[in-house]
């Protein structure tokens, strides 16, 4: 039996961050785990994560929380500094999740990049995408109220959902409409008289592109601009409020309903605990666990809405806890969950974007969700080409065991039982080593008749074949349904 | 296996990135197209006239006579109201012919579950390439996906434990009693990979051919579509993307390319399959997600709405239909966009109908004109 305090952490970091290899799991044990959710819903704790090759890049010491224009500058710096091509922005992504210091915050960017699906294929530039990200980190854990004001001021999202056109003489809908349904209360909470308030109230939020004709150095970043003689003043009724109401204060609305709180605890809940039904069902279905859901609510009312504290209220609740592997992985936590165990890419080497186009054939193009409605998850992610896709990728990820986190695991193994391993033993221990994960007992039977065929591991100084019956047994457990789990 | 060397069958190329319709059969005399495409117009004595009014590009020649011969229909036109302009949400709403709310129903997967409502075929729908269009995506529907042909299937990385762990896999896999819906759906969509990877081996092994394909994504797709319908494993639907199309800019040389590789491996694929003489019960689908825009911006034109399609094969009555969009000013979309004439939706009931011999409104959401296409 796995150790239960690691079980327990290994869960914690595979939903508050992309995983944990083992010596950062015996790491955070000592912790404790109350100290370790403080510590993740704290980020500003930790370094930022840049690699220290970086610093030399940076002109004067590392900014506590360096400017997005910064930041971006940096990684790119990095990349081609150590004579890599340009990463892509899912690729440096991808990086980030996997290496960051602060993975909450990064895992929290991801939430919000599900929930407030945006992709760039609409506009033409793609550092306002990027911009947008930065801004998810910057305040994916702050209060609600703040978000859905940064949200409304993204000049990403303001474009993918047409607001520049949303103006005092014509009036678009689709940015009011979407706000109130697909990114604060869901279908149901409002009337078709508040989506027209709610267009109204944002008439005139827009954008400005800065400079023009930067090629070859590309486009800059669009930002936020108010236009003033494009906003409807006057007298609107939003929700039962009435006044001369601009955007934020609609915000102000929004973020005291009960349909608000309900609707993030539900998010919170399909994204960290277990799945749920498809969104546009929350209607009619009502959630697995209605305890929980309230239990969340309440935290987002006892707190103005901060995210940090629902999120320290969730990873501490006997829900939470209770919920291993009840969720199916997302292509993003299987590529990065994998890139954690095997512990290659923790320096930022080329090739980092094999792993962005590995999670979109599975069925995730980061920073390209389909539509506003964000991706289908739960067994949404499972079909015959994206399940080949995840087990052939996981197997081919395993198979080298000069691979930092494999030879771990190998290491690990031949320090056991004085260097010779029966074939449960060997099961039990990479099953342990992998998660520790928890699998069928029909899955851990097989797993077993295939050891035994070969009979006892045993660490004889033969490395190549210890290696790779070891890796074998590795590839098989990666292989199995239960791995698609987190 | 439930289906017979003479069952129907559909080939679908998906052009992504959203072809240039305007520059594949070309208004060559109307004076508005020369007018919006300074750049990139083709002047009328480089095309290939099929009439008074349309010309083929002069880099599809071998559609042209494919058109000639009367097997090639155009469907001009094609599109559906307030056409996005995003590839990902156009795609999809093709794919599951929902274009208001969110569906992950797809079209093709539907049609398939209807043509193996048993579950029996695995390879009843086979796509060609990396993960599943959504096209084919249909709750308890099992379809294949075929990255490399000569390499397909699960655990390719195993080398030489490979066979043995497929066995292993396959019982890991097996349905267990009481691990809940998610369990069996994982289960089941493991052994259809399975079933489906043994009897896609047989392909490879089979086929003959004097056919030289292009060595393309698009040829190399179209031959390994080609080896599977020869290998006659029951497959109905067959799914095969090319691109890029999403031609923004240096469009003279990429769509050149497209139009060279995609004319050539369309003929390349019926010249194989009438030396098997398996070619006359296939129909061939030729779709894209939106046209371009109508003026060009440059070097190359951005997204558009109303773009065509084709259907080739023996059983199409050749020809031209629904119509060709205006180019006058005040016919546009969104003020810059050839309009749609001819709802996707009818194009599909069309095939799903007229082909595959199955109801078409409940799986496109509605009843759409058809067209009488097909001899």
């Amino acid at each position: 039996m796995p150790n239960a305090a690691v079980a327990s952490m290994a869960h914690l970091m595979r939903r508050a961050g992309m995983g944990a290899t083992r010596p950062e799991l015996d790491d955070l044990t000592s912790r404790g785990y109350d100290q370790v959710v403080d510590d993740l819903v704290h980020p500003e704790r930790f370094s930022n994560g840049y690699p220290d090759i970086v610093h030399p890049y940076l002109h004067g010491p590392l900014p506590d929380e360096p400017a997005p224009e910064d930041y971006e500058d940096v990684l790119l710096r990095y990349y081609r500094g150590i004579g890599g091509p340009g990463a892509s922005s899912p690729g440096k992504w991808i990086f980030q999740m996997v290496n960051s210091q602060r993975p909450l915050k990064e895992k929290m960017s991801l939430f919000w990049h599900g929930v407030f699906a945006c992709a760039p294929s609409k506009s033409a530039h793609p550092r306002t995408n990027r911009r947008q990200l930065e801004m998810f980190r910057r305040v994916g854990m702050a209060d609600f109220r703040t978000i859905l004001l940064e949200l409304s001021s993204d000049p990403a999202m303001l474009f993918w959902l047409d607001n520049n056109e949303n103006h005092k003489d014509e009036v678009n809908e689709n940015y009011g409409r979407e706000l109130l349904e697909l990114f604060s209360m869901g279908v149901g909470n409002y009337t078709e008289r508040d989506v027209k308030e709610c267009a109204k109230a944002f008439t005139g939020w827009s954008f400005v592109q800065p400079a023009h004709g930067a090629v070859p150095y590309g486009k800059w970043a669009t930002t936020f601009q108010f236009r003033e003689d494009d906003h409807i003043y006057g007298d609107k009724e939003f929700l039962g409020l009435s006044g001369d109401l601009n955007g934020d204060d609609v915000v102000d609305v929004i973020v005291q309903q009960p349909a608000t709180a309900r609707f993030i605890a539900r998010h919170l809940y399909n994204f960290f605990v277990a799945d749920e039904p498809p969104v546009s069902a929350w209607n009619e279905q009502v959630p697995q666990d209605p305890e929980a859901i309230n239990t969340l609510m309440a935290a987002y009312f006892e707190s103005g809405g901060s995210l940090q504290h629902m999120l320290q209220v969730l990873f501490n609740s006997d829900f939470f806890k209770a919920s291993q592997f009840k969720r199916v992985k997302s292509p993003t936590e299987h590529v990065a969950g994998i890139l954690k165990l095997i512990g290659t890419y923790r320096e930022a080497n080329p090739g980092i974007d094999q792993y962005a186009a590995a999670t979109a054939v599975m069925g995730q193009q980061l920073m390209a969700p389909l539509t506003v409605e964000g991706w289908q998850t739960g067994t949404g992610w499972i079909n015959g080409g994206t399940l080949n896709e995840r087990v052939n990728f996981a197997v081919d990820q395993i198979e080298d065991s000069s691979k930092p986190g494999i030879r771990d695991i190998i290491d690990r193994l031949s320090n056991l039982s004085g260097g010779v391993l029966t074939a449960t033993e060997l099961v039990d221990n990479c099953l342990d080593l992998v998660g520790p994960i928890v699998v069928d007992s029909d899955t851990r039977d097989e797993l077993i008749a295939e050891a035994q065929a070969e009979g006892e591991l045993v660490f004889n100084g033969n490395q190549e074949k210890t290696d790779e019956r070891v890796i074998h047994m590795l590839q098989l457990i990666v292989s199995t349904r239960e791995f698609q789990f987190c | 296996m439930n289906a017979t060397a003479s069952d129907p069958v559909l080939v679908v190329v998906q052009l992504t990135g959203g072809n240039d319709f305007m520059n594949t059969v070309i208004p060559y005399t109307n004076p508005l197209y020369h007018d919006a495409r300074p750049g990139l117009r083709f002047a009328e004595d480089e095309v290939l006239p099929i009439n008074d009014t349309l010309a083929f590009n002069p880099h599809a020649a071998p559609l042209k006579d494919v058109y000639d011969a009367g097997k090639m229909a155009i469907v001009q036109g094609v599109g559906y109201p307030d056409s996005s302009r995003s590839h990902f949400r156009s795609s999809y709403i093709w794919h599951t012919c929902e274009p208001e709310t969110i569906a992950t129903e797809g079209w093709l997967g539907q049609a398939i579950g209807q043509m193996d409502p048993d579950k029996e075929n695995s390879l009843t729908g086979v796509n060609f390439g990396r993960g599943l269009p959504q096209s084919f995506v249909s709750k308890g529907v099992p379809v294949t996906s075929v990255g490399d042909l000569d390499n397909y299937g699960l655990l390719t990385g195993m080398a030489d434990r490979r066979e043995a762990s497929l066995e292993r896999f396959k019982r890991m896999y097996a349905p267990a009693i009481g691990t809940g819906p998610v369990m069996d759906y994982l289960s089941e969509t493991g052994q259809g990979v399975l079933s489906g990877a043994d009897d896609l081996k047989k392909a490879p092994a089979m086929y003959e051919s004097n056919v030289e394909y292009g060595s393309d994504l698009l040829g190399q797709g179209l031959r390994d579509a080609a080896r599977v319908h020869l290998a006659d494993l029951g497959t109905r639907v067959l799914y095969v993307s090319h691109g890029d199309y999403d031609t923004h800019s240096r469009q003279e040389l990429t769509h050149e390319k497209d139009m060279v590789e995609l004319s050539r491996a369309i003929v390349d694929f019926f010249q194989d399959l009438e030396d098997h003489n398996a070619a006359d019960n296939v129909l061939m689908l030729v779709w894209t997600e939106f046209g371009r825009r109508l003026a060009d911006n440059g070097s190359g034109t951005d997204h558009g709405s109303g773009g065509g399609a084709f259907l080739i094969g023996n059983m199409v009555n050749g020809g031209l239909y629904a119509e060709y969009p205006s180019l006058e000013q005040s016919n546009l979309a969104n003020g810059e966009d050839l309009a749609h004439t001819y709802d996707f939706r009818g194009l599909y009931s069309s095939i799903l109908n007229q082909h595959l011999d199955l109801e078409p409104t409940s799986i496109v959401g509605g009843d759409f004109e058809q067209l009488q296409v097909l001899n």
